[in-house]
């Protein structure tokens, strides 16, 4: 009766204390494991409609406020404004500009992340740097990076070291700051568990705090890319680089021609490329709460 | 570590927490000594220092006085599992071993032997959270066995668990125990728990923590936590903590 459970022979009493502990485990997961269901498409649907009827909303307030005639003749209206989006997208110089914008962005907020994490690793490590610098790192995050400017414009000229150079100070502390919260807030328990285990310095580094400050790094990231967006908008508004048409540069140039459709066309695409990179973290954000359970 | 006949020898360990007029006594010269494949419990009223005493002797705190000596490697287990949520239940165990710089192929193969060990073959690919609490605890067990300890210390580990699946684990414990050589000092406010598994059950009096009674358990095993020899025992414990407790009211 024993013999299909293993090379040494197991009392009955055994055999039926362990399929005891087989049926509590297999009562236990009763309801655990994927809950949502339906098909991808189905889950898709049920993803996209709230962000398509807000968009529908917002369209039809607009469309009202227009036949409104408020500001007739300066306010553009939802129609001829996408019609304008439409014709830019089919020209070069748009794409040329948002390529610009995108590699400023990249680059800054590559920067950003870099040094950011360096800040980040040696404050939460070194406690006397924690008290002379930890406050300083929350005080450049409250400070407007736009305030950096005149700073950055007398020190590097108007070019793109001058944008790259606040991006990195608007991203920077959040991202250290997301360091510092989650090496700060690891788990007690998980660190005794990782230290009986014979984890020590780099190792308990590399195995246990920081993945355990994943989260927190994650949400640093992401804060730390809304700054660099804002800062990197204000900078290209601000420090009209010859030659290198950008998302900015559009911008003040259908300002300086009072071309209200263009500019709100514009518009649209910063808050679409905001909102494109903004669900990309919020995804990661959500891959790593699920595979620890946290939804 | 010193030499010692016993796997662990406590002699007049006290332990006071802060300093001056503010200072706390947690235990106060607590003697013990735990043959290797001894089998300890300690039980105790809240403020017994039960929790401190694994500390020490994990090597966590330091004694204020006394000497602690271990024989071989301890690992520990907790009231909650403390798993690693990043990893699966297989990659916890295989941390554990990679820690004492087991490789890659013989962690992967040593992992899945410890699952089985704790039946829990076929759940290496589950995280934590989809594995329940009395699963989530058999994996920290195999993860405390991966360790190669010699020297098992378990911190109220069933605490959190309902009975049914207390005492199944009860059982667990006692088959992953047979043919190891593991000493285990596992520390409980249970005391029918404390005579269903100990070997020996020390009782330590409360603020400072002290041992105050000794109980060897002559029960021969398979034990059942509800057979008359264990009930019997854990009443008469059970009278003598009461005697203890009572004494802090006057």
């Amino acid at each position: 009766m024993a013999s299909d459970l293993g090379p040494q022979p197991v009392s009955e009493g055994t055999q039926i204390a362990i399929a005891e502990l087989a049926g509590l485990d297999a009562l236990d997961l009763v309801g655990r494991g994927p809950s949502r269901g339906g098909s991808l498409a189905l889950r898709f649907w049920r993803a996209l409609w709230p962000k398509l009827a807000a968009i529908a909303l917002v369209g039809v307030i607009w469309e009202l406020i227009y036949a409104d005639g408020y500001k007739h003749g300066i306010f553009p209206g939802p129609g001829p404004t996408m019609a304008a989006l439409g014709d830019q997208v089919r020209t070069g110089l748009l794409w040329h500009a948002i390529g610009t914008t995108l590699e400023r962005a990249l680059i800054g907020f590559a920067m950003a992340t870099l040094i950011g994490c360096l800040i980040g690793a040696l404050v939460s490590r070194i406690r006397p740097l924690r008290a002379a610098v930890g406050s300083l790192i929350t005080g450049l995050q409250t400070m407007p990076s736009i305030a950096w400017f005149p700073f950055a414009i007398i020190l590097f000229g108007v070019n793109t070291e001058a944008i790259l150079f606040v991006i990195v100070l608007g991203a920077a502390p959040s991202i250290a700051n997301g360091l510092i919260t989650g090496v700060d807030y690891t788990p007690p328990l998980l660190l005794k568990a990782g230290t009986m285990m014979g984890l020590r310095r780099l190792s308990l580094y590399r195995h246990l705090i920081l993945p355990a400050s994943l989260p927190s790094v994650v949400a640093g990231l992401k804060q730390g890319w809304s700054f660099a967006w804002r800062s990197l908008m204000a900078g290209e508004l601000l420090v009209i680089v010859a030659n290198q048409p950008s998302i900015g540069v559009l911008l003040s140039t259908y300002q300086d021609q009072s071309d209200m459709e263009d500019a709100v066309a514009i518009m649209i695409v910063i808050l679409i490329i905001g909102l494109v990179v903004d669900s990309v973290f919020g995804r990661a954000d959500h891959t790593i709460r699920k595979r620890w359970g946290l939804v | 570590m010193t030499e010692t006949p016993a796997g662990v020898t406590l002699a007049g360990v006290s332990k006071v927490y802060g300093n001056g007029g503010r200072a706390v006594p947690a235990l106060d010269h607590v003697s013990l000594s735990v043959a290797p494949g001894e089998f300890i419990c300690l039980i105790g009223a809240s403020g017994c220092g039960k929790s401190t005493l694994l500390n020490l002797v994990a090597g966590l705190d330091t004694p204020t006085g006394g000497t602690i000596s271990v024989k071989g490697r301890v690992a520990m287990m907790f009231q909650e599992p403390g798993l690693f949520p990043w990893l699966t239940a297989a990659g916890n165990i295989e941390l554990a071993l990679r820690a004492k710089g087991v490789g890659r192929l013989e962690r992967k193969r040593r992992a899945l032997e410890l699952l089985d060990t704790v039946h829990l073959g076929g759940f290496g690919p589950k995280q934590p959270h989809e594995l329940s609490g009395g699963m989530r605890q058999r994996v920290a067990l195999a993860r405390a066995l991966a360790q190669d300890a010699d020297v098992l210390l378990m911190d109220e580990p069933f605490g959190a668990l309902d009975a049914m699946t207390r005492d199944l684990l009860h059982d667990e414990l006692d088959r992953v125990r047979e043919g190891r050589n593991l000493t285990v000092l596992f520390v409980t406010h249970n005391v029918r728990e404390a005579a269903r598994l100990g070997d020996r059950v020390v009782l330590l009096s409360s603020r400072p923590g002290k041992v105050i009674a000794e109980y060897p358990v002559p029960i021969p095993r398979p034990r059942r936590i509800d057979s008359a020899p264990v009930s019997e025992l854990a009443g008469s414990i059970t009278d003598r903590l009461r005697e203890e407790v009572s004494r802090h009211g006057q």
